[in-house]
C-alpha cells in the first residue's frame, strides 16, 4: 500500500518503474568517454612519438615549437579542441547523463536534489560555446593543412620515420588516408554544429528580408542535414581522432610500418 | 486471438492511492487505452481516466507505461511481453486529481505570460503581408505540438526538481519558438526566456 502517487515512482537513485535496461547508455557512454579522455590525457602528456615522415598526430596540430613552455605542445593547442567538445549540445547530454548523473536516464530517480541547471557557474560557462566553435572551425583547415603535408614525401627517401631534407614529391600512404578520413568526421561533425548553425540561419526569421537572405537558408539547410546526426559524427570524429593518433603513434614507436599506396 | 493480461492501475487521489492489478482480456490490435476503457467498462466504473480522439491527434490520454510517458491510445499493447504485468501510471509533473487524470493547467498559465506575437506594419495599403512558404515552414512545424504535455513530463527539471516557479519547460519553449521564428514577428523574447522562463535550467539531456 503506498500513500501518494510519488510514493511509486523515482524518490532515489536508480529508482524507477521503468523495465527496460535505461542503464547500458549512459554505462556505456561512461566507458567509452572516460577511456578516451584518459587516452588522450596520455597521448598529450607523453610529448613523444607523435609524427612520423609526414604525418602528424591531431593531438599535436598546429604543432608549436617553443622554448619556452615546459610541458607537451599538445597543451597549448588542446583547450580549443577539448573546450569545443566539452561544451557542444550532445556532449553535455552525454556527460550530464553519464558521469553527474543529472538524470541518468529519462524518468529514473536522481541521486541529488539541489538542482541549478546551467544558470550558475561553473556551467553558465556551457555559453562560450560558439567562441570554442570559431576556434573548431580554424582547427580544421589546419587539419586539412596537414593531411596536404601527409602527401609530400621526400624524393630522398626517410631514415627511422624522419624525412630526409631537399625536394618532395606527391604521394599517399595509409597514414594519409587515416588522416584525410579524420578531417572529413570532424567537418561533419564541426559544420553541423548547433551554434554554427543557428549563426548561419537559426536566428534569421525572415531570410526574404535579410542580406544575402536565400545564400544563408541554402547553407542553413546544408547544416541541418548535418545537424540532425549531430550524434554519430560526435562519436565517429571522436573515434577517429583517437585512431589517427594511435595510428601515427605506432609508426612512430616501429610497431607497424605505414604502407605507400602510390 | 484473446489474451489475458494483467494491468496495473493507480488508484487514488493525491492523498492516498495504491497500485491495483486488473486481469483483462485483450485482442489483437489493442493499444494501451483500449485495456483501460475495458477495465473501466466491465471491473473499475469509478477509475478516472481522460481521453478524447483515440488517435494520437488531442493529446488528452497521457499517461506514464511502465514508467515511461506516452500516449495510451498510440502505445500497443504487443510492444509488451505478455507475461509481465503492465503498469500505467498517471503523470508524474502535474498534480494528481484522481486515478490516472492529472491537472495540467499550469502550462496554460505559463503560455499566458509569453509575450504575444507582434508582426511588423503590413507590407500592403490593404493591411495585408507577403511570406514565403519555405520561411514559415520551421515555425509550422512547431505549431505540430498537440500539447500532450509529456515532454513536460519527462523533463527531468519539472518532474524531478520541481521548478515549475522557475522553469517554463520544454513544450512552452517549443510555444515561445513558435512566435520568436515566425518572418512577420517583432518581438524580443529572450529576455522572458532568459529569466521569467528559466532556460538556462535546461541542461540539453533531451529525454
Amino acid at each position: 500500500m503506498t500513500t501518494s502517487v510519488r510514493d511509486l515512482q523515482e524518490r532515489g537513485f536508480g529508482a524507477t518503474l521503468r523495465r527496460d535496461a535505461w542503464w547500458v547508455a549512459p554505462a556505456l557512454t561512461a566507458l567509452v568517454l572516460g577511456s578516451f579522455a584518459i587516452y588522450a590525457t596520455w597521448a598529450a602528456w607523453t610529448g613523444t612519438n607523435y609524427e612520423w615522415g609526414p604525418y602528424l598526430s591531431p593531438f599535436y596540430s598546429p604543432y608549436i615549437r617553443t622554448s619556452w613552455w615546459p610541458l607537451s605542445p599538445a597543451f597549448l593547442i588542446l583547450i580549443f579542441p577539448l573546450g569545443f567538445r566539452t561544451t557542444c549540445y550532445y556532449y553535455r547530454k552525454a556527460y550530464y547523463r553519464a558521469f553527474f548523473l543529472d538524470p541518468v536516464a529519462c524518468g529514473v530517480g536522481e541521486p541529488r536534489h539541489g538542482y541549478k541547471g546551467e544558470t550558475r557557474f561553473p556551467f553558465i560557462l556551457q555559453n562560450v560555446h560558439r567562441f570554442f566553435m570559431y576556434a573548431a572551425v580554424v582547427f580544421i583547415f589546419i587539419l586539412a593543412y596537414d593531411v596536404f603535408l601527409a602527401t609530400r614525401w621526400p624524393v630522398n627517401g626517410m631514415s627511422g620515420g624522419v624525412m630526409a631534407p631537399g625536394l618532395r614529391q606527391f604521394g599517399v600512404g595509409v597514414g594519409t588516408v587515416v588522416m584525410a578520413l579524420n578531417v572529413f568526421l570532424l567537418s561533419c561533425y564541426t559544420f553541423g554544429c548547433h551554434s554554427l548553425r543557428h549563426l548561419i540561419g537559426g536566428g534569421v526569421d525572415c531570410y526574404s528580408c535579410a542580406r544575402a537572405g536565400k545564400a544563408r537558408f541554402r547553407l542553413w539547410r546544408g547544416v541541418t542535414v548535418l545537424n540532425q546526426q549531430h550524434m554519430l559524427w560526435a562519436w565517429c570524429s571522436l573515434f577517429s581522432v583517437a585512431l589517427t593518433d594511435v595510428y601515427i603513434r605506432l609508426c612512430a614507436m616501429g610497431v607497424i610500418h605505414d604502407v605507400r599506396i602510390f | 486471438m484473446s489474451e489475458q493480461r494483467r494491468v496495473r492501475l493507480f488508484r487514488g487521489t493525491r492523498e492516498r492511492g495504491e497500485l491495483k492489478e486488473y486481469a483483462v482480456a485483450t485482442g489483437e490490435g489493442m493499444v494501451v487505452l483500449d485495456v483501460v476503457h475495458a477495465i473501466q467498462a466491465e471491473q473499475a466504473p469509478d477509475l478516472a481516466v481522460r481521453w478524447n480522439c483515440k488517435a494520437g491527434k488531442c493529446g488528452s490520454c497521457s499517461a506514464e507505461i511502465n514508467g515511461k510517458p506516452r500516449l495510451m491510445c498510440m502505445t500497443r499493447m504487443s510492444d509488451y511481453p505478455a507475461d509481465e504485468p503492465l503498469t500505467v501510471t498517471p503523470m508524474k509533473a502535474f498534480p494528481l486529481i484522481k486515478d490516472l487524470v492529472t491537472d495540467v493547467s499550469w502550462n496554460y498559465e505559463v503560455n499566458k505570460r509569453i509575450p504575444a506575437f507582434q508582426p511588423r506594419a503590413p507590407d500592403f495599403p490593404d493591411g495585408t503581408w507577403r511570406m514565403y512558404q519555405y520561411e514559415v515552414e520551421r515555425p509550422q512545424e512547431f505549431r505540430k505540438c498537440i500539447e500532450c504535455f509529456l515532454c513536460q513530463d519527462v523533463c527531468h527539471v519539472l518532474r524531478t526538481h520541481e521548478k515549475h516557479s522557475a522553469f517554463m519547460g520544454p513544450a512552452m519553449l517549443v510555444r515561445a519558438a513558435v512566435y520568436e521564428m515566425h518572418p512577420l514577428d517583432e518581438a524580443d523574447r529572450r529576455e522572458h526566456l532568459r529569466h521569467d522562463g528559466g532556460i538556462g535550467y535546461c541542461n540539453i539531456t533531451k529525454c
